[in-house]
């Protein structure tokens, strides 16, 4: 197909043709179109169907404020709704289809909707879907997705990459017109670090869509130089492509760069979009203004535009959306798209200019006081209907009508923290108000300084107080300096089906049924009516709106309410937002010193917060996984088994007082801990109830190792370090996080200590004498490889945890395997770990679950009483201390081979089974190997007095009911002989 | 000596280096570490020692000082002590023969892994990485920073020439988002 | 937000883990007559001000300070950062 509507001129490179499809047809454009100027100059004015009534939609904009021309762009898992065609950057090979159309966009079935628009009014969902209330999910809500909706989702994963990252500057300066190149040549010039972001991909601004000279010559060639200019500067930052989203807390700004949607496909490795996190000292907002239209009956059909954007059209993307085209306009600006438009070539059907007093044209028509009455085409405009000043009537031939109701500034940033803006009688619009986001000031069109003169003026000046500068401004060029000449004009009296939020499909009558059915306030109008509430914010709509809404309310716009605007200023695709934090990539991953020699074995990983655990290590005969766990539990009890436990959290405790303040932190006491000893600590929270536990490990008289569990090491160094700043702030205590510099092993078993013998320098002796339980020390193996020892069982057998530097931690744990073999050593993970700590009835994070005290788990008379520990005097509360408090038990089923199961409740064997008689609960439950038998650890009322009580324990919710025995926790060696021996 | 066989943190035999572009991401196993954080009261003593120790001044906030031992600043009278892994294997135990009962010391050697970035564009990549404002940062800074939700320290040896500490057990996660962000910036 | 470090200067809050009430300084005597009561108020009790607040950050992707920052929980203005260290050795604690 040929391009029409292409016309002279323009900054499009004609050199090079670009190849496109929209909804399967092909055209061509050229690099600097957009997707809708490139529809245009192709003849294509019908490109959507509105959201409720399916009628036929074209471009309303030349921009981001677009609220009608949105298509599904690309194709596959690249494919993306909603997108504005206003800002798709032209590129070979593009694909677009329109949406929300079946079975085609010429012929759409769903159009009867817009015969049925009497039912489909304001409020229609709360009126027509109230009953029966079964009928909302099954059918009505059904219905409504698949009638009124946007584009749709490909329901593949998006395969592109999206980066953020973080900039810092002294001036950011939003938006890069008149007003925004000047302040940065102001600022750069001043040595300042600039970032100066545009959401085009060409800067300029309103420039690139005027023909008025800068400097006696184009505006356009003005751009170049300063361009040029701030390109060659090391302290400016140019980011095109670049929208600005939103203005946060002390001068942090969001903004989203567009790096790659301007390629046909993305080279690898490159992010489609980046987001930026801008940290400004100062920001000016030169974010322009947008001109609004004028309500009037069937405003919406393809081919009535805003009068700028076909300016825009026509100078900028060299097209037209037709050859004979009117305007409608309150405003002197609209008179200037005439112009244009006419030393195009482009014949002027008529100016309609509301205001009696008109300037006129020799060039072409202008109907003084007349108003636009109604328009006529189905798929695209073809005559409008205008009432002329004495009441008469004429129809005016045109394939497109410029609109223009004035224009509004852009203040969306300043609104970002609650900001609220003021209203500007001369300009009939709002204007930033005083409470900006601290730090941000404004320039240029978005503060309501309308001229380009006054523009690039206030952009010098906004970037030299901004920024303090001293001196004068540099040279402004010489620019146009018209004064505003409009009367506020928003609606055509009499009409009803006049369109204002397009996009959301909200007219003029139902503003008034909002205000005759009482949804008055603005907020209540939004709701009710959905005006503004659609991806556009309501950027051409919102003003509409509130001034209808004040007129019928008898009060003034300012009276009747502002609307503010929230982040992002235009939309932004999830994935921009999440970054390369997806999949796996969601959180770092964390390797134990094993790892790689585990994968090797074949291991069966777990995660573990951000680590990565062994599980278990199947062997190849083994088919199911408590095949691998019961047998590395066995041969663990019967020779010696070996356990990656790296792990738990580990922090060095230093310091003359260090002993003291883990008598703080720890209930039980630590003062008299000999060197060269272990002991168990309990940690509690301030309110009494137990926070983690671990061992503490006395290495010198001023030096200890403190564990703590995996799941809570962050968070343990965490309060450490408040009990020592905050509360403590002058005991001599020193800490930092080792666990990363040791590689630890647990060696469990009765042959552990044969093996160890192996491995340890033979000056260290580790005999029962020499070495006996709970002792620890710094040591030597494999000929001086500094280690460290700690005798301690978490298995209840005679157990070791031997560390060494992480980077020897593969190599000794195959020297371990390799020592081993003779003792049939195997390796264990986190499954037959937590099976033998369950045997052995020691707590984990199923009972240190964040309501269980001392107390609950057995160890209430560890809570000293003589000294001042974090937790303790609240752990003697009445309500933790009640009679029948929940003991820690041990659970067998009364049936050989029944299963217990965790979260199941304990019942009395007779009696009902509800809330009211609930006697406690499984925590923790496992196979036990070395008892042929399921076993469980729990919570019972007076757990300490019931051993051997047949009860109950069920699940009505996976309906369970077992017959259960309490019994100790401590299933396996209750004496403790195997730790001793 | 001791017959054990250390691994990377990255699990190989020999350091993984990465090229793209001009830079180059270097994963830098040879270095020794110590923590020393001052007694209470002995804040100048420690100073005094870990200034013998590296040939210069004590770093102050936001610096790294001497050579070849360094000291970096980590926390309010706490430094890392950095040395040529070859030389000075038990570094925590050279520190506390030099600091006495004046300081605690912890031994950091495997608790990092390191990744040194050189090269024209490696501003660019670190600003996909990290919040600090490494245009900023001349030879001699060194800032905590967290990249990708790991606890970094980023050092800048000369102009264009960054060491970036992180946690040892994460380096996988780290070189991989080190790596991406030099494909997306180079 | 950006929360001036004593120390270290401007930080991104994303840096910071937040505790809450400053109060949690103010940790009662364990001897006194009336701890148990003290201890209750200490652990549970806090104003929530639309306003002026002041409140514990921990700098965990930094230097590991405690800090208490003061925050207008309405505006979000910070107008004060200490060293919680300094402000707890201020109001009398010790060891």
């Amino acid at each position: 197909m040929t391009q029409d509507n292409r016309l002279s001129g323009g900054q499009i490179d004609r050199t090079k043709t670009l190849n496109f499809k929209f909804d399967n047809r092909s055209y061509s454009a050229h690099p600097g179109d957009t997707l809708a100027s490139a529809l245009l100059a192709n003849g294509v004015r019908l490109m959507g169907r509105s959201f409720k009534y399916h009628r036929p939609r074209g471009v309303l904009t030349a921009g981001s404020e677009e609220p009608n021309a949105l298509v599904e762009l690309r194709t596959g898992n690249r494919q993306e709704p909603n997108t504005r065609v206003t800002t798709v950057e032209m590129f070979e090979g593009l694909e677009a289809h329109s949406q929300n159309r079946w079975p085609s966009l010429k012929f759409d079935a769903l159009a009867i909707n817009d015969r049925f628009s009497t039912f489909l009014t304001a409020g229609f969902y709360y009126k027509t879907f109230m009953w029966p209330a079964a009928f909302w999910e099954k059918l009505y809500e059904p219905m409504i997705r698949r009638a009124a909706g946007l584009g749709s989702l490909s329901m593949q994963e998006d395969p592109d990459e999206y980066d953020k990252g973080f900039r810092h500057c002294d001036l950011l300066i939003i938006g890069a017109g008149p007003a925004g190149l000047m302040a940065a040549l102001t600022a750069g010039r001043a040595g300042s670090e600039v970032i100066l972001a545009d959401e085009d991909f060409a800067l300029g601004g309103r420039l690139n869509s005027e023909t008025f000279s800068l400097n006696d010559g184009d505006a356009t060639e003005w751009v170049k130089q300063s361009v040029a200019e701030l390109s060659a500067m090391p302290n400016v930052r140019l980011m095109p492509r670049t929208t600005v989203i939103g203005a946060f807390d002390h001068g942090i700004y969001g903004a989203v760069e567009r790096t790659g949607d301007h390629l046909a496909s993305l080279p690898s490795g490159k992010p489609r979009q980046i987001l930026w996190r801008i940290y400004a000292k100062r920001a000016l907002l030169c974010a322009g203004a947008t001109e609004r239209p004028i309500a009037f009956e069937n405003n919406d059909r393809p081919g009535i535009m805003l009068a700028s954007a076909l300016r825009t059209y026509a100078n900028r993307f060299a097209t037209t959306a037709a050859q004979r085209v009117a305007i409608f306009t309150n405003n002197d600006d609209g008179h200037r798209t005439a112009a244009d438009l006419h030393a195009k070539g482009i014949r002027i059907a008529a100016v309609v200019d509301v205001r009696d007093d008109a300037p006129t044209s020799h060039d072409y028509e202008v109907l003084r006081g007349a108003q636009v009455r109604d328009t006529k085409g189905r798929l695209g405009l073809t005559f409008v209907e205008v009432e002329l000043a004495d009441g008469s009537s004429r129809t005016l031939d045109c394939g497109a009508l410029g609109v223009s109701g004035g224009w509004n500034p852009n203040v969306h940033l300043t609104c970002h923290q609650r900001g609220r803006p003021a209203w500007n009688d001369d300009l009939a619009a709002f204007v930033p108000g005083a409470d900006l986001p601290p730090g941000l000031s404004v320039a240029g069109a978005a503060n309501g300084v309308m001229s380009t003169h006054g523009a690039l003026q206030s952009g010098a000046e906004g970037a030299a107080q901004a920024l303090g500068l001293k001196g004068p401004l540099p040279d402004l060029p010489k620019a146009e300096d018209t004064p505003i000449s409009q009367t506020p004009f928003w609606y055509v009296q009499g009409c009803s089906r006049a369109w204002l939020d397009q996009q959301n499909d909200v007219t003029v009558k139902d503003v008034k049924l909002s205000h005759q059915e009482g949804f008055r306030s603005v907020e209540h109008l939004k709701r009710y009516t959905t005006l503004g509430m659609a991806t556009d914010q309501g950027k051409t709509s919102n003003m509409g709106g509130l001034a209808i809404m004040a007129e019928l309310a008898g009060k003034s716009i300012p009276e009747t309410g502002t609307t503010i605007f929230r982040p992002p200023y235009t939309p932004v695709p999830i994935a921009t937002f999440a970054g390369r934090m997806k999949g796996k990539e969601f959180h770092p991953t964390r390797l134990t010193p094993s790892h790689y020699w585990a994968k090797e074995r074949g291991a069966v990983f777990v995660e573990v917060g951000n680590w990565l655990r062994a599980q278990w290590f199947p062997l190849p005969s083994e088919t199911h996984w408590r095949e691998s766990v019961d047998r590395e539990v066995r041969q663990t009890r019967a020779s010696v088994g070996v356990c990656d436990c790296t792990t738990l959290g580990k922090i060095d405790v230093q310091g003359a007082d260090a002993a003291d303040f883990l008598n703080r932190v720890y209930c039980n006491g630590f003062a008299k801990l000999a060197v060269g000893k272990t002991r168990y600590g309990l940690m509690l929270r301030e309110d009494g109830i137990a926070m983690d536990d671990g061992t503490a490990a006395r290495l010198a008289e001023d030096h200890f190792v403190v564990t703590t569990t995996t799941a809570n090491a962050v968070k343990v160094y965490q309060h450490m370090e408040f009990v020592r700043q905050c509360l403590f702030p002058d005991m001599d205590v020193q800490l930092i996080s080792t666990t990363e510099a040791w590689a630890q092993y647990a060696v469990a078993g009765p042959n552990s200590r044969k093996l160890l013998q192996k491995i340890v320098d033979p000056e260290f002796d580790i005999s029962n004498e020499g070495f006996p339980f709970m002792a620890c020390g710094n040591i030597t193996v494999c000929g001086g490889l500094r280690a460290r020892l700690f005798r301690i069982s978490f298995s209840g057998e005679l157990a070791f945890e031997i560390a060494v530097p992480s980077r020897y931690g593969d190599a000794l744990m195959r020297r371990l395997m390799q020592e081993g073999e003779e003792f049939d050593v195997v390796p264990y993970g986190t499954e037959a770990l937590g099976v033998m700590r369950i045997e052995k009835g020691h707590a984990a994070g199923n009972e240190l679950n964040g309501t269980t005290t001392a107390l609950n788990l057995g160890m209430g008379r560890m809570v000293s009483k003589n000294k001042d520990s974090i937790g303790s005097i609240l752990s003697e509360r009445e309500g933790l201390n009640e009679p029948g408090a929940l003991m820690m038990v041990g659970i067998k089923p009364v049936n050989a081979g029944d299963k217990v199961t965790a979260g199941g409740h304990l019942m009395d064997a007779t009696g009902p089974v509800d809330a009211a008689h609930d006697q406690g609960y499984v925590t923790s439950a496992a196979f036990s190997p070395s008892l042929d038998s399921h076993i469980g650890l729990g919570f019972l009322k007076n757990g300490g007095t019931r051993q051997g009580e047949k009860m109950r324990l069920v699940s009505p919710v996976t309906d369970l009911t077992v017959e259960v025995e309490i019994v100790s926790a401590h299933f396996v060696d209750p004496e403790g002989e195997r730790l001793r021996a | 000596m001791h017959d054990l066989v250390a691994i990377t943190a990255l699990g190989g035999t020999e350091p993984k280096i990465d090229r793209v572009g001009s830079v180059t991401c270097t994963e830098t196993p040879g270095v020794a570490l110590a923590s020393v954080a001052a007694r209470q009261g002995r804040e100048d003593k420690t100073r005094n020692a870990v200034s013998q120790l590296i040939g210069a001044e004590t770093p102050a906030v936001g610096k790294f000082t001497g050579g070849p031992i360094i000291a970096f600043w980590t926390g309010p009278d706490q430094w890392m002590i950095e040395a040529p892994f070859e030389t000075h294997e038990d570094l925590a135990h050279l520190v506390k023969e030099n600091t006495g009962d004046t300081a605690s010391v912890s031994e950091q050697t495997d608790a990092w892994v390191r990744f040194d970035l050189d090269g024209e564009g490696v501003l660019a990549v670190l600003e996909l990485l990290s919040s600090l404002d490494c245009r900023k940062m001349a030879a001699g800074a060194a800032s905590r920073t967290s990249i990708h939700h790991l606890g970094c320290f980023v050092l800048c040896r000369a102009s264009g020439s960054f060491s970036v500490y992180g946690p040892r057990s994460s380096a996988g996660s780290l070189h991989h988002a080190i790596v991406a962000a030099m494909k997306s910036a180079l | 937000m950006i929360i001036h470090h004593p120390l270290l200067g401007p930080r991104d809050s994303s840096e910071f883990v937040y505790l809450g009430d400053a109060s949690l300084i103010n940790r009662p005597d364990w001897q006194a007559e009336d701890a148990t009561e003290a201890f209750y108020d200490y652990a549970y009790l806090r104003d929530n001000p639309a306003g002026e607040h002041r409140e514990l950050w921990f700098h965990e992707g930094g230097d590991r300070s405690w800090l208490v920052v003061t925050r207008n929980t309405a505006t979000h203005e910070i107008s004060k950062v200490e060293l919680a260290r300094d402000v707890a050795r201020a109001q009398g604690r010790s060891k």
